[in-house]
């Protein structure tokens, strides 16, 4: 008996399962010996939050984490206001002049190897003598995630029905009133997409932050990779599952923000 | 006078601010690993010396154009070390993103194929790692694969080795720890093309007599092939200037060409060398990512 | 004596809807005319000469018509004519590049559309789907700044004419195909538009929704006096609805007639083969008695017609006979039921019956080779004058059942 064509056969679950089961066991493993009390990972010592306790008490480690987490939350702010800006420019802007080269400068650091991202930006903040630290961190990972932000929302902005700008218009909304009144309200979930991205993007790079950095303002991620370099270490696994744990509420918490803003949006809407 | 033309000029404004911030935070930068890459090396604060200075006048700057000099570049040709740093880099991509290729498209195929309701549930499934952390997932695999670590204790239990086998610092290690991020970079474009593509296309071929098989090669894959294209793109230009992968899983005998511009920067403060080697890496790179570019903005545009 | 009346009364329709009672309705300007002269009393609308080119095409070409007040128009036209774009120009998401939009006298071609006093219902309905059905409505006031108490009152009325009663605090998507063409429907009348435009309004809607909102859009339009423009491909929904209807082919209006006229007196062969089913034959005219034309024609002999008012110049004409005109008979009539000199009479053999419910349509294929198609309506239930396939018929019509259309 020939199968459907569009059914979904045995091989595609296989390959389905088969891939999800790979991009989530190292995870699951590290998530799960953060919590053993042995130091070796050969052996299963019993549960035990000895390694938070000593995450706690690493001073080091929790001065680069809260760097990090102001860095990101700045970066990410500020990048999806810009990246925002940009997607609606691109996706309604029709031709202007530099559109191309702006479009080029816009989606280059997406597939830029960080090495050359981050040099070059080195190299600027030295020429201009500026201090190097937390601002120059946040500049830096605001130029990365600009761009995803702005592939997320134009992608959305694109799949927007352009009948409900023109409806609008025609009840009586000039340009900018009926983006804000209509288009805005429908594309906040990718904005917060957008920001969540932005977020976990500068939270998780090495490679910029590491040439953008100045002394004293650590990152978590090259605090764990000069630790990583020495070898496994325990704490590393606690560390490792607490952020994860603060992206996976990140996530949750963003998911809510979007079902509950496009429930609220009604009352919100008419300006 | 359209109605597109009508809010094409207020949203037109929404450029200016995100204009500005590209050319004084990515285009200019440039220029700077340009003209650093065209001076020489110094010890001292910072590591090199200027080719000139803007203030010194017109005659000086004439004189410090004369004083550029290709030097850097020249050893980067020359010099064995970069020039298989460059090759390995290379190699290295072209292996790993056909590996992604492999393993990527039958994911995203199954993914497509999902009930609808399904699909967003597994997109989210593909994306989440993604967002955890990507060090850290390179971290889970150094824990993994470590001497006394998880995987040889299963093989040992198994019985399929004697002793503990070597994963770490191999090249190994390192293609695993690239497929293993770069995942999602591959699956997304591939998913997001296959998505877009009519049922009713197969089940026509179904029925001019195509075996499943044959209704593959000739319908499905040509049509997904710009987002073979997009995933390829995405994966092989940044994979070439990866470092941290390479760093911390792979052997130290050859380096990629990410590593050695780290090396030369931090550690030989060798700041006009790795200006060199990262406007090389570019100019590697212009080709594809021209394309990429072109590629982008006509899909992005062609939603419109 | 009953063509007489039936003539006059046809006469009498159009006289209503135009100044003259031509073969050629005076509102319908050939292509190639001027701008119109400025009548004492100008209509509603007056679109004078408009032209709209996307590149080289043409998609309206030097068109003008003139809509009244109080009016439902129908534009009616295959796809690609250019009736959306004329409406879309109307609302103002399209600017001319010729020409001249009127709207009580003003020229609005260039006004922004959120500025003019006309609305527009979607083809699919673009209602927002982050807003209440509510809210939706009350979108165009809030943008006119109405105080916050009449919003209500307007919002309230508005609901309850298009009965939507309950359903205020719904979103789009919790709301069924119809419902939500009502919704959009509101919306667009809440602002009381000088001109309302329905782009396919009924495009969505299965058949029996779709006669019930006819007539509801018919008495809604009539209930409130507004000026109804629609755009249309389907020609039921134009002749059902309209109380003229602009016939537009490759940007250029064809015709303009109320319904009856489009049908009975198509002012050319496009227009007799677009509205409805249509014989036609062509030949040569010759003058006959009793104020006739004998036309003789290669496919059906010669055809006596009716003279038309307008003296035919051409030495080729076209004979254009409604289906439904043409009557089968196993036998020729009596000759004392009707007079046997004035009508056409044919022989020929069903070849195609086709039972629609309430008529049959017959293909005949004539002695002469050619097709004619009949359509008799089944009056009785049981019917014993049904034709089959294969039997010889004699098909007739009359003198005033004929058109004559120049090529």
């Amino acid at each position: 008996m020939a199968s459907h064509p569009n059914k979904i056969s045995r091989f595609n679950i296989a390959s389905l399962a088969l891939g999800l089961a790979f991009l989530y066991l190292p995870i699951a493993i590290l998530v799960i010996y953060s919590f053993n009390d042995s130091r070796l990972v050969t052996v299963w010592g019993g549960w035990s939050l000895r390694w938070y306790h000593e995450f706690f008490g690493d001073r080091a480690m929790i001065d680069a984490a809260w760097m990090s987490f102001r860095v990101a939350a700045s970066s990410a702010t500020i990048a999806t206001l810009l990246g925002t800006l940009a997607a609606v420019a691109l996706s309604r802007g029709e031709r202007f002049k530099g559109r191309t080269l702006f479009s080029g400068m816009l989606y280059a650091p997406l597939v830029m190897p960080e090495v050359i991202t981050g040099l070059s930006l080195l190299l600027l903040f030295v020429a201009v003598n500026a201090e190097r630290g937390f601002w120059t961190v946040t500049i830096a990972h605001t130029t990365l995630t600009l761009c995803f932000v702005a592939v997320v929302v134009q992608s959305r902005l694109g799949s927007l029905d352009r009948n409900l700008e023109e409806a609008a218009m025609d009840l009586g909304c000039d340009p900018v009133r009926a983006f804000l009144a209509v288009t805005l309200p429908l594309i906040w979930p990718a904005i917060i997409a957008g920001w969540m991205l932005a977020f976990t993007l500068s939270l998780d790079d090495l490679v910029i932050a590491s040439f953008t950095t100045g002394p004293g303002s650590e990152t978590l991620p090259i605090r764990i990779y000069s630790e990583v370099r020495l070898g496994v270490k325990p704490e590393i696994n606690a560390i490792c599952t607490l952020v994860i744990g603060l992206i996976a509420v990140v996530i949750v918490v963003a998911s809510l923000a979007t079902k509950l803003s496009s429930a609220q949006a009604k009352s919100a809407a008419p300006l | 006078m359209s109605v597109r033309r009508i809010f094409a000029r207020p949203a037109r404004f929404a450029v200016i601010a995100p204009y500005l911030w590209m050319v004084l935070f990515f285009l200019v930068p440039f220029g700077f690993v340009l003209k650093i890459s065209l001076s020489q090396t110094a010890i001292a604060q910072p590591p090199y010396v200027p080719v000139f200075e803007l203030t010194q006048g017109a005659a000086a700057i004439k004189a410090a154009f004369a004083a550029l000099s290709l030097d850097n570049f020249r050893l980067l040709v020359s010099d064995d070390l970069y020039v298989l740093s460059y090759l390995r880099s290379l190699v290295v991509a072209g292996v790993s993103t056909s590996i992604l290729l492999l393993i990527g498209y039958p994911i995203a195929y199954g993914m497509a194929r999902l009930p609808r309701r399904w699909q967003s549930v597994a997109m989210m499934l593909v994306i989440v790692p993604f967002w955890t952390s990507f060090l850290i997932r390179i971290y889970a695999w150094i824990n993994i694969l470590q001497h006394d670590g998880l995987l040889n204790k299963i093989l040992l239990a198994l019985h399929l080795v004697s002793t503990p086998v070597v994963w770490l610092s191999t090249d190994s290690a390192m293609y695993l720890g690239i497929v293993y991020s770069y995942l999602p970079f591959m699956i997304l474009p591939l998913y997001a093309t296959l998505a877009k593509m009519d049922p009713a296309l197969l089940e026509a071929a179904s029925d001019l007599g195509a075996s499943p098989g044959r209704a593959f090669w000739l319908v499905t894959f040509p049509l997904s092939l710009p987002g073979v294209l997009a995933g390829v793109l995405l994966c092989l230009i940044p994979i070439t200037g990866e470092f941290v992968i390479p760093d911390l899983l792979a052997g130290s005998d050859s380096l990629m060409i990410g590593q050695t511009l780290w090396l030369e920067f931090f550690t030989n403060k060798d700041w006009p060398v790795a200006s060199a080697a990262a406007v090389l890496l570019l100019v590697l790179l212009l080709a594809p990512l021209l394309f990429y570019d072109r590629l982008q903005r006509r899909q992005l545009e062609g939603t419109r | 004596m009953a063509e007489d009346a039936a003539k006059s009364a046809e006469d009498a329709d159009s006289a209503k809807a135009e100044p003259a009672a031509d073969a050629v309705p005076a509102n319908s300007v050939p292509a190639k005319a001027g701008p119109l002269p400025v009548a004492a009393d100008m209509p509603l609308l007056r679109i004078d000469a408009v032209v709209k080119k996307f590149g080289a095409l043409r998609a309206v070409d030097r068109l003008s018509l003139d809509i009244g007040s109080g009016e439902f128009f129908a534009l009616l036209g295959p796809s690609g004519c250019g009736k959306t774009t004329l409406l879309r120009m109307l609302a103002g998401f399209e600017t001319p590049d010729e020409g001249r939009i009127l709207l009580d006298g003003a020229d609005i071609a260039q006004v922004l559309p959120h500025q003019r006093p006309v609305n527009m219902m979607f083809q699919n309905y673009a209602l927002f789907p982050h807003l209440s059905v509510r809210d939706n409505i009350a979108f165009g006031l809030k943008r006119a700044q109405m105080p916050r108490s009449e919003i209500d009152t307007r919002v309230a009325e508005m609901i309850a004419l298009v009965k939507l009663d309950g359903l205020e605090k719904r979103k789009p998507d919790q709301l069924s195909g119809g419902q939500r063409q009502r919704v959009a429907l509101a919306r667009s009348l809440a602002r009381r538009p000088r001109v309302l435009l329905l782009d396919e309004p009924l495009a969505a809607l299965d058949k029996k929704l779709r006669e019930s909102t006819q007539l509801e859009l018919m008495e809604l339009q009539r209930r409130l006096g507004m000026t109804f423009i629609i755009v249309t491909h389907d020609q039921e929904e134009a002749m059902t609805m309209a109380d003229r209807i602009g016939v537009m082919d490759n940007g250029r209006l064809e015709q303009v007639a109320t319904p009856r006229k489009l049908y009975e007196a198509p002012n050319s062969r496009w227009v007799a083969e677009f509205v409805g089913d249509i014989n036609l034959f062509e030949g040569q005219a010759e003058p006959s008695d009793g104020g006739r034309l004998a036309v003789a024609t290669k496919d059906a002999g010669t055809i006596i017609v009716a003279a038309p008012p307008n003296p035919v110049t051409r030495p080729l004409i076209c004979v254009a006979v409604r289906p439904e005109k043409v009557k089968l008979s196993r036998r020729a009539p009596a000759s004392d039921a009707v007079n046997t000199h004035s009508i056409n009479r044919l022989e020929g053999v069903v070849t195609d019956v086709s039972y629609l419910g309430g008529f049959t349509t017959y293909k005949v294929k004539l002695d002469t080779g050619a097709v004619l198609r009949s359509s008799m309506a089944n009056t009785a239930r049981l019917d014993i004058d049904a034709y089959n396939a294969t039997q010889r018929v004699v098909a007739w019509f009359t003198p005033d059942d004929c058109v004559v259309l120049e090529q």
